[in-house]
């Protein structure tokens, strides 16, 4: 088994998630973590999936999902090639004693506080995952109270974009496309 | 140029535009709307006597024209009612659009009367859907599902419009072009993929030409034919295949898989090459995958991509239709066989050996009592390969794959991926509205013909004249055929019999059929050619045949090919043979 990252476009469609988290549930894919949110174009989504496979079906998956006909490309990012974060929001026992402690971590990881009170802190946070895993290890002896994480989003390196290389603007005339003979 | 009228004539205006001459279905409240504008269009309406009949006549007008099949129903009920032949059409890759009435806009989500989200449940296994509230989306969602259900590996796609998006007025506009980002069917095969087959097939001593439906939807006969005799190569056509490459010529050794023939599994078992056009590898093909044709290299050429490497590596993965794909390789092979081609003489004369030591056969019952495939054999023979035949789920599926004989493509319909028990009297009422001058025999069980027989009644009122020849056995004979060779013969709920109930020459004079019933073997040519005789009315044939046949050959489910029976306990003699 081994873990990819696989960055979708999605039509920003109403049950386009359903279809892909349904296609994930229904050929028995492992999704680690998938995250949606929108893109540069309005009219296009990305979900970031993290998937666990045998090497020879994430040929599979990846067809298989090209096969919606609302997903538009798929490319998976290698780690050495992308940019990858989590958002980690963790809220920890924090008192006058241990604060000094506490700052020392956050100024190690680049995190930051958010919200805080007389005994609690919530810190804000983000990296890939083993960044956030350090630093959650780094917390556990405050006492962590409750944690919330995103999914893992990515993007690609260097100045090119998914979109401009596979947005294909080509449209197909209905006059050919009722009841004609597609594929003569 | 824009029109005014409501979302519903946008939609009658709209199946007109895609093209639909027919379509199967039945009204209710949620898509009452559509049927008012439906009453005055040319598009003529089937009103069937249950949707699970609309969806599979869909199915079968599909599978005999090559062109998209319509159906439609009302929301909730109706709609589920399509679940089956929806699944059906998407494992058998059959082209189909069907149309719901789905609630108001408002109401979904709520548990509204008849409402239930036809939608979710059907994304499994469409190709693509839709639900619509917004009228002005009506025209584009019509025109996109004929496409994509057509286009590239055909499939079922499903419109679910909500009632308000009926009533309300909207301008209609039948768009010229379709944008779909995310689909692009690719259909002109890779060149450099085409020479690398090509040159697999010249070094081959083993070729065989694996076949699977996709040639019948590429309508790709004519090619497979050129290809096939100019490489030379045995041919297996699979249960979604027959038809594509006749039966009577002489490469062909008939089909592969658990009720194959000894000849055609033994040459992919044997084989050095598998040519595979547009066949999937399916279970029942390849029995156990891991002992699964293990000598050959593959050349898999298909139209879905995901297909190639699903379940067996691909060598040389071709993705493209068909027709062009083997049209781009007959000049490939030409030049290769310019440069070398291996001997294929001892190879062919040992599968011809096979296939003359194991041909398809049958022992009449020695009670005197009607054989199945004797019945059949006859209706094959009588009505000939003209014919258009469909068959339902079990044993007689088998027997009808096995012992009618087909020479052309699109004369023989079956549901081959879902095993759907009903199927052919609703497909065959749809074969018939297709080609309505040809023959179309529904060969069907007592089992599945007690499912879906109420479609009968709707092939009497519009002039739709299908024979069914109902093979009697008094039970679920393919179940049955499990018990008796894995359950001991502990016969738990397969039988049927009840002093002939329902009396099937009653019922169908009651749904406005000639009833005929048949039990001795000197009656069965007469019957049949009577049968054939009446063109203005469906008719029903009760063959009562003898229960305990059984279907071979056989490779048991989970099994490997290799242990292939040819009866019970009986395989092959394989040390007489040299392979
Ligand atoms: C809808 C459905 N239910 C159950 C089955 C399982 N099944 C496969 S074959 C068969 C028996 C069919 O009986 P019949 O129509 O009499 O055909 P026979 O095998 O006797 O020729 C059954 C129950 C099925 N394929 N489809
Ligand atoms: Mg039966």
């Amino acid at each position: 088994m081994s873990t990819h990252t696989l960055s979708v476009l999605v039509e920003n469609s109403p049950g386009v998630l359903a279809r892909v988290a349904g296609l994930f549930s229904r050929r028995a894919y492992n999704i680690d973590s998938l995250a949606v949110g929108p893109t540069e174009n309005p009219d296009i989504s990305r979900m970031t999936i993290v998937i666990n496979v045998e090497s020879h079906s994430l040929e599979q998956v990846i067809r298989q999902l090209d096969k919606l006909v609302n997903v538009i490309h798929i490319a998976e990012l290698k780690l050495a090639e992308s940019v990858q974060a989590e958002l980690l929001l963790v809220k920890i026992s924090a008192t006058s004693k241990n604060r000094f402690d506490v700052d020392a971590v956050l100024e190690t990881y680049g995190a930051s506080i958010v919200d805080e009170g007389a005994d609690y802190m919530t810190i804000e946070a983000t990296g890939d995952a083993a960044k956030i895993s350090d630093l959650l290890n780094a917390l556990e002896r405050f006492g962590i109270r409750e944690l919330a994480q995103s999914g893992l989003v990515a993007i690609e390196r260097g100045s090119g974009s998914l979109a401009d290389r596979t947005l294909s603007t080509q449209s197909i005339p209905t006059a050919d496309s009722g009841q004609a003979d597609y594929q003569n | 140029m824009s029109k005014k009228m409501s979302g519903a004539s946008s939609l009658v205006q709209s199946l007109e535009s895609a093209g639909v001459d027919v379509m199967f279905g039945l009204p209710g409240g949620a898509i009452l709307p559509a049927y008012d504008p439906i009453f005055d269009s040319k598009i003529r309406h089937i009103l069937v006597r249950h949707e699970q009949g609309a969806g599979h006549a869909a199915t079968g007008y599909a599978q005999v024209t090559g062109r998209v099949g319509v159906c439609i129903a009302t929301s909730g009920p109706g709609a589920t009612n399509l679940v089956t032949p929806l699944a059906d059409a998407a494992m058998d890759s059959v082209p189909m659009v069907a149309i719901t009435g789905q609630v108001p806009s408002v109401a979904i989500g709520t548990d509204a009367f008849q409402e239930a989200d036809i939608r979710g449940i059907t994304m499994p296994f469409t190709k693509h859907n839709y639900l619509i509230t917004d009228p002005k989306d009506i025209p584009r969602a019509i025109a996109e599902a004929f496409y994509i259900a057509g286009s590239g590996r055909p499939g079922p796609v499903l419109v679910d419009i909500a009632k308000d998006a009926l009533q309300k007025e909207t301008d209609f506009v039948y768009p010229k072009e379709l944008s779909l980002p995310g689909y692009h069917p690719q259909l002109e095969p890779e060149n450099q993929y085409i020479k690398d087959a090509a040159a697999l097939i010249a070094q081959s001593s083993k070729p065989v030409f694996y076949v699977g439906g996709g040639v019948i939807k590429s309508n790709a006969s004519k090619e497979l034919m050129q290809l096939a005799e100019l490489v030379g190569a045995p041919v297996v056509t699979t249960l979604m295949a027959l038809g594509s490459f006749p039966d009577s010529h002489p490469q062909h050794l008939g089909m592969p898989g658990m009720h194959g023939t000894v000849a055609a599994v033994t040459s992919l078992q044997k084989a050095d090459l598998l040519i595979t056009l547009g066949a999937r590898f399916d279970d029942r093909v390849t029995g156990k995958l891991s002992t699964f044709a293990v000598n050959a290299k593959v050349i898999h050429a298909d139209i879905d991509p995901a297909e190639i490497g699903k379940n067996r590596f691909a060598d040389v993965p071709i993705v493209g239709d068909l027709k062009r794909t083997i049209a781009a390789l007959i000049p490939a092979v030409k030049a290769e066989f310019a440069k070398n081609k291996a001997d294929l003489t001892p190879w062919i004369a040992s599968m011809n050996k096979l296939r003359a030591t194991y041909p398809l056969g049958y022992e009449l019952p020695k009670d005197g009592s009607l054989s199945p495939q004797y019945v059949i054999e006859r209706i094959s023979a009588l009505t000939g390969p003209e014919g258009i035949y469909v068959a339902g789920v079990g044993q007689h599926q088998m027997w009808a794959s096995q012992f009618v004989k087909y020479e052309n493509p699109r004369t023989w319909l079956n549901s081959g991926g879902l095993g759907t028990m009903g199927y052919a009297v609703p497909a065959a009422m749809g074969a018939k509205v297709g080609a309505p001058d040809a023959t179309v025999w529904a060969i069907d069980g007592d089992g599945c013909f007690q499912m879906t027989n109420q479609e009968l009644v709707t092939c009497a009122l519009n002039n739709i004249p299908i024979k069914v020849a109902i093979i009697n056995n008094e039970s679920l004979g393919m179940v049955r055929q499990w018990q008796t060779l894995f359950y001991e013969g502990r016969y738990s709920n397969t039988s049927l019999d009840s002093k002939r109930v329902p009396d099937f020459v009653k019922l169908a004079e009651a749904m406005g059929c000639v009833g005929l019933s048949c039990e001795r073997p000197e009656d069965v040519d007469a019957i049949i050619k009577q049968a054939n005789a009446i063109n203005d009315q469906p008719v029903v044939v009760d063959f009562r045949v003898f229960r305990d046949a059984m279907v071979w050959p056989m490779v048991a489910a989970g099994t490997s090919n290799d242990d292939i029976m040819i009866a019970r306990e009986m395989a092959p003699d394989w040390d007489s043979q040299e392979l």
